[in-house]
C-alpha cells in the first residue's frame, strides 16, 4: 500500500438527479490518489456538537486518478447520512472523505475473459465504474450486464447505458423490470433466475468474471443461481448492502 | 475536524449506548450480511475443524465430536468495519483455550494464527487476540445453530476486532511463527483490526 488512507477534504463541484431518490454527487479531491473501477470510499460528517457519521460509498467513476470522483446515493428513508447527501449538501460544500477502500470487487480493462455484471437496484454503480473504465480504455473485453429494476423510471444511468449499447463494442445490456412493466416494454420482466442468467449472461465454461452488487437478498439469490448453474465459485464476486430483515 | 455544514445527525446514542461505540460506528439492530463470494453451505456430516501447528496436523474433529468439546457462552458487542455495530449479541461454542487443550497443548502456542474457511477465505491473528477465553469457534447464534448465511456450520467469533476476523466457515486453524496477512488483509485492510484505536485499514495507525 501507498501509506495511510487520510481523510481529504472533498467539494462538491454538481449534483444530478438520477431518479426520485437517487442522485450522482461530483467532488474535487485535492490529493485523490486514484483508483480502480469497483472500489469504494468512506465519508465523514461532523455536526456542529463533535457527532461524527461515517458510511462506505462505491465510486461511480471510471478508475483513474482524475481527482474529481463521482458518488451515486440512493435515499435510505430512514437513514442519518442518505437523506443528509440528498437534501441537504450543495455545490461548493465539503465533506470529508478517504480512499479507495477494497481491492477485491475490482476489474481493470486488462483482465482476460468476459465481464459480467449483475446489478439490482443501485448496486449498480460500481459496475457503471467498471463499463465507464471498460469504455474509455476502448477494452474489446465482451461484457453484459443484467440490471435489475423496479420500473423504467427506476433505472439509473439508462441514457449513458444505451449510449454505451449502441457502441457494439462488445457489451450487451439487459435490463429487467421486477415491478411494473410498460406497454411494448423489449427487455425481460421479473426477478433475475436461473434461465435469465443462462440466457442473458455468459457461459461457466467461457470463464467470465462475475460481479453482482445490490440489496442482501438480491446477491444472495443470485450468487446461489450462478453457483447452481455451474459458475466457479471463485470468479463470483459480490458486494451486499441493505438490511437483511433478520433483526437476530 | 471539519464540521459539515447543516449536518445534524440523528438522535444521539444516550451516555451508556455511546461509552460501548468505538470512533465512526453506529448501532444497528439488523444483522448485515457482508460476504466477498457465495455463501458456502457446506453438511454436517462433511464438516470438520482441524488444527496445525507449524504444518503438521494437530488435532481434527468431525461435528459429533466438535460438539462433545467444552461449550461456552458468550455475550457481547460486535463491530463491523463497514460502520455498523451491534449491541448484546448472544452465541455459543468453543473457546480457542478449550480448543487447543483438547488438541493436547497443556499451555498456548506463541506466535500467530491463520484461520482457513470453505470458499477460500482466511484472516489472521496473534494467537494473543485469541486465548484468555476472548475467542471461539462459535457454532450457535442467539439459541439457534448458526444459519449458513452467518457463517454457520461454525464460524470464529473474535469480538474485540472488526468483525472480518469473525470469519465465517471456519475450517482449519494454522499456527505458525508469522504473522501472515489474509484475505482482507492482503487487500487494504489492517492487519490487526482493533476498533477502538480504528485501525480499519492498512496504514492506520
Amino acid at each position: 500500500m501507498n501509506g495511510p488512507l487520510r481523510w481529504l477534504l472533498a467539494t462538491v463541484s454538481q449534483l444530478h438527479e438520477e431518479t426520485a431518490g437517487v442522485k450522482t454527487i461530483s467532488f474535487d479531491v485535492p490529493g485523490w490518489r486514484g483508483h480502480m473501477a469497483g472500489q469504494h470510499v468512506d465519508i465523514r460528517l461532523t455536526a456542529e456538537d463533535g457527532y461524527v457519521a461515517q458510511r462506505s460509498y462505491s465510486l461511480a467513476s471510471p478508475a483513474g486518478t482524475d481527482p474529481r470522483i463521482q458518488l451515486t446515493v440512493e435515499r435510505v428513508d430512514d437513514g442519518e447520512v442518505s437523506p443528509f447527501l440528498l437534501d441537504e449538501l450543495r455545490v461548493g460544500d465539503s465533506i470529508e472523505l478517504r480512499g479507495p477502500i477494497g481491492g477485491y470487487f475490482t476489474w481493470s480493462p486488462g483482465t482476460a475473459g468476459p465481464l459480467m455484471l449483475i446489478a439490482g437496484g443501485s448496486g449498480i454503480a460500481p459496475l457503471m465504474s467498471m463499463l465507464r473504465t471498460r469504455a474509455l480504455a476502448s477494452s474489446r473485453a465482451t461484457a453484459r450486464l443484467l440490471y435489475s429494476s423496479r420500473s423504467e423510471r427506476h433505472i439509473i444511468y439508462r441514457g449513458e447505458l444505451d449510449r454505451l449499447r449502441r457502441a457494439r463494442d462488445g457489451f450487451v445490456l439487459t435490463h429487467t423490470l421486477t415491478r411494473e412493466v410498460p406497454d411494448g416494454w423489449t427487455g425481460e420482466r421479473g426477478r433475475i433466475g436461473r434461465p435469465m442468467l443462462m440466457q442473458r449472461g455468459f457461459a461457466p465454461r467461457e470463464r467470465p468474471h462475475v460481479f453482482v452488487c445490490g440489496p442482501t437478498p438480491f446477491v444472495d439469490a443470485i450468487a446461489d443461481h450462478l453457483v447452481a448453474i455451474g459458475h466457479e465459485e471463485s470468479s463470483i464476486r459480490t458486494e451486499r448492502f441493505g438490511p437483511t430483515g433478520e433483526s437476530k | 475536524m471539519h464540521i459539515t455544514r447543516e449536518f445534524k445527525g440523528k438522535a444521539r446514542p444516550d451516555a451508556a449506548t455511546r461509552d460501548r461505540l468505538p470512533p465512526g460506528q453506529f448501532v444497528t439492530s439488523d444483522f448485515p450480511i457482508l460476504t466477498a463470494g457465495p455463501t458456502q453451505r457446506t453438511g454436517l456430516n462433511d464438516w470438520t475443524l482441524s488444527v496445525q501447528l507449524g504444518g503438521k496436523l494437530l488435532a481434527r474433529w468431525d461435528w459429533k465430536e466438535f460438539a462433545a468439546l467444552p461449550q461456552t457462552e458468550m455475550k457481547t458487542d460486535i463491530h463491523c468495519v463497514t460502520k455498523w455495530s451491534k449491541l448484546d449479541t448472544r452465541w455459543r461454542g468453543v473457546t480457542i483455550d478449550d480448543l487447543l487443550q483438547a488438541a493436547g497443548l497443556a499451555e498456548s502456542p506463541a506466535g500467530f494464527v491463520m484461520a482457513h474457511c470453505d470458499g477460500g477465505y482466511s484472516t489472521n491473528y496473534t494467537i494473543a487476540d485469541l486465548i484468555d477465553r476472548r475467542a471461539m469457534v462459535a457454532t450457535h447464534y442467539e439459541d439457534s445453530p448458526l444459519p449458513a448465511s452467518h457463517g454457520g456450520p461454525a464460524r470464529m467469533l473474535v469480538p474485540h476486532l472488526y468483525f472480518w476476523k469473525s470469519a465465517k466457515w471456519v475450517r482449519r486453524l494454522a499456527f505458525k511463527e508469522q504473522n501472515v496477512p489474509g484475505f482482507w488483509e492482503s487487500l487494504g485492510y489492517h492487519l490487526r483490526g482493533d476498533p477502538w484505536r480504528e485501525q480499519r485499514y492498512s496504514g492506520d495507525e
